[in-house]
C-alpha cells in the first residue's frame, strides 16, 4: 500500500495516527514508559476533573452551564443504570460512570487532528471489557452462588432444545468481551483510518491535474467523515456503556 | 562440501533472519499498531492507572456532589412548590374574606341609608306637624279676625242705618227721638 501510493507521489499512512511511542527519547517502550497514551489518558482525567469537579465546585441550585452538563452527563448514566439493572444496581453506577467517562472522553479528544484515540486500541478496550466480564461472573457467582448457572438454563424452552441452548449461551457468554471490545476498537479505528486515507488524496492538486476534482471531493469526505466520527464516538461510548449494564443484570437477575 | 553446506545453511538462516527483521519493521511501519503487542504492558499500566483514578476523582468527589445538588435542587423545587400551594390557599382565603367584607360594606351601607331615610322622615314629621298647627293657629287667627271685622261692619252698618233713618224721618219733617228710631232700625235689622 505504501509502495503504491509512493509510485504516485502520494503518501498513504492511514494507520501511523494509532502508534505508541514513547513521549521522551525513541527508547524501547517498557510497561512503565511514559508513552502518547499516557499523555492523551492523563489528558482525559484533566477533562474528567474540569468538568465534574471544577465544574460543579459552585454547587449552585441554578446550574451554571459547566455544571449544567456534568448534570446532564450525571443524569444520563444514572438512569440508564437504574432502568437496565434496577434500583439494585445503582451500587455499579460509579463504575458504570467511571467507564462511560473514560470511553466518552478518549473517543472526542482522539477527534482532535494528531490526537491518540486510546480507545482505539485492543489492549485498552480488551481490558475495558475484560474488567466488565470478570466483574459480572465473579459477582454474579457471590450474589446468586450456582443459580447464576440459570443464565444458561433456558427455562421457557423446550426440554429437549435446553442443552442445546445452553451450550449456545455459553459460548455467546465467553464471546461477549470480544465483542464487546472489538466493536469500540473497530469503530474507533476504521473511522479515524478512512479519514486519514481521505486526507492522503487531499494534496494531489499539487501533482496533477486530477487533482481538481479529487482534492475538494476528498477534503468534503473527510468534513463528512468528521461528523459521523462525532456521532460514532457518542454512540460507541453509549453502547458500551449500556451493554455494560445489560451484562450486570445478568449478574443480579440470571433467570430469564 | 561439508563446509559449503553449513556456509550454505548459514546463508539460509541469515536470509531468515534478514526476512523475519524486514517482516518485523513492516509490520511496525505499515501493520496495525493495534496488534503491536511490544506496547501491550505500557498501554494496559497506563489504563489502570487513568482507571483508578477517575474512579476515585468519580465516587470520592464529583458523584457525591452532583448527588447533593440533585437532591438539593429536588428539595428545593418540592418546597417550592409546597409554599407556592400554601399562598395560594391563602391568596382565596384573602379573597374570600375581601367578598365577605364587600358584602358585610354592603349590608352595613344600606342600614346606615335606611336609618338616615327613618330619621330624615321623622323630623320631616315633625316639621310638617308644626307647619300644620302652624297654618291651624293662623287660620284660627284669620276667621276670629273677619269674626271681629264682620261683627264690626254690621255694627257700623246698625249705625248709620240709624242716623240714616232719623235723617230721613228728620228730613219728613217728623219729630222722632232717637231711640224710638234705634229701637225700630234695631228690630227692622234683625227681622
Amino acid at each position: 500500500m505504501a509502495t503504491e501510493g509512493q509510485s504516485e507521489g502520494l503518501v498513504f499512512h492511514p494507520m501511523d495516527q494509532f502508534k505508541i511511542q514513547p513521549l521522551f527519547g525513541d527508547g524501547p517502550i517498557h510497561w512503565y514508559t511514559p508513552t502518547n497514551a499516557t499523555l492523551w489518558m492523563g489528558i482525559a482525567i484533566l477533562c474528567i476533573i474540569g468538568l465534574f469537579v471544577i465544574g460543579t465546585r459552585g454547587r449552585a441550585t441554578i446550574p451554571s452551564r459547566i455544571q449544567s452538563i456534568a448534570e446532564l452527563g450525571y443524569g444520563f448514566v444514572h438512569k440508564m443504570v437504574e432502568d437496565v439493572t434496577g434500583k439494585e444496581g445503582l451500587k455499579f453506577f460509579p463504575y458504570v460512570f467511571t467507564l462511560f467517562c473514560f470511553i466518552v472522553f478518549s473517543n472526542f479528544l482522539g477527534l482532535i487532528p494528531g490526537a491518540l484515540t486510546t480507545t482505539s486500541h485492543i489492549a485498552v478496550t480488551g481490558i475495558l471489557a475484560m474488567a466488565v466480564f470478570l466483574t459480572v461472573t465473579i459477582f454474579g457467582f457471590i450474589k446468586n452462588g450456582a443459580h447464576f448457572l440459570e443464565l444458561f438454563w433456558v427455562k421457557s424452552a423446550p426440554l429437549p432444545l435446553r442443552p442445546v441452548l445452553a451450550l449456545i449461551e455459553v459460548i455467546s457468554y465467553f464471546v461477549r468481551p470480544v465483542s464487546h471490545s472489538i466493536r469500540l476498537a473497530g469503530n474507533m479505528m476504521a473511522g479515524h483510518a478512512v479519514i486519514k486515507v481521505f486526507a492522503a488524496f487531499a494534496p494531489l492538486i499539487l501533482m496533477s491535474g486530477i487533482g481538481i476534482a479529487v482534492t475538494p471531493l476528498s477534503i468534503l469526505a473527510i468534513v463528512a467523515m468528521y461528523a459521523l466520527e462525532i456521532l460514532v464516538a457518542f454512540i460507541q461510548a453509549y453502547v458500551f456503556t449500556i451493554l455494560t449494564c445489560v451484562y450486570l443484570k445478568d449478574a443480579l437477575h440470571p433467570s430469564h | 562440501m561439508a563446509n559449503t553446506t553449513t556456509e550454505a545453511a548459514g546463508a539460509v538462516t541469515e536470509v531468515a533472519g534478514h526476512a523475519a527483521e524486514a517482516g518485523g519493521h513492516a509490520a511496525q511501519s505499515a501493520g496495525m499498531p493495534q496488534l503491536n503487542w511490544e506496547t501491550f504492558p505500557n498501554q494496559i499500566f497506563w489504563l489502570v492507572v487513568a482507571l483508578v483514578l477517575i474512579y476515585l476523582i468519580l465516587s470520592k468527589v464529583a458523584l457525591p456532589r452532583i448527588g447533593g445538588i440533585l437532591a438539593d435542587r429536588q428539595g428545593a423545587i418540592t418546597n417550592d412548590i409546597a409554599a407556592a400551594e400554601e399562598l395560594k390557599a391563602k391568596a382565596v382565603e384573602a379573597e374570600k374574606a375581601y367578598n365577605q367584607a364587600l358584602i358585610d360594606a354592603r349590608e352595613e351601607a344600606n342600614k346606615i341609608v335606611a336609618e338616615a331615610r327613618a330619621e330624615i322622615q321623622k323630623d320631616l314629621d315633625k316639621a310638617t306637624a308644626k307647619a300644620d298647627a302652624e297654618i291651624a293657629a293662623k287660620t284660627a287667627e284669620s276667621a276670629k279676625r273677619i269674626e271681629e271685622i264682620r261683627a264690626g261692619a254690621a255694627k257700623n252698618v246698625e249705625e248709620v242705618a240709624r242716623d240714616a233713618a232719623a235723617a230721613i224721618v228728620d228730613t219728613m219733617g217728623v219729630k222722632a227721638d232717637a231711640k224710638t228710631v234705634a229701637g225700630a232700625v234695631t228690630a227692622r235689622l234683625k227681622g
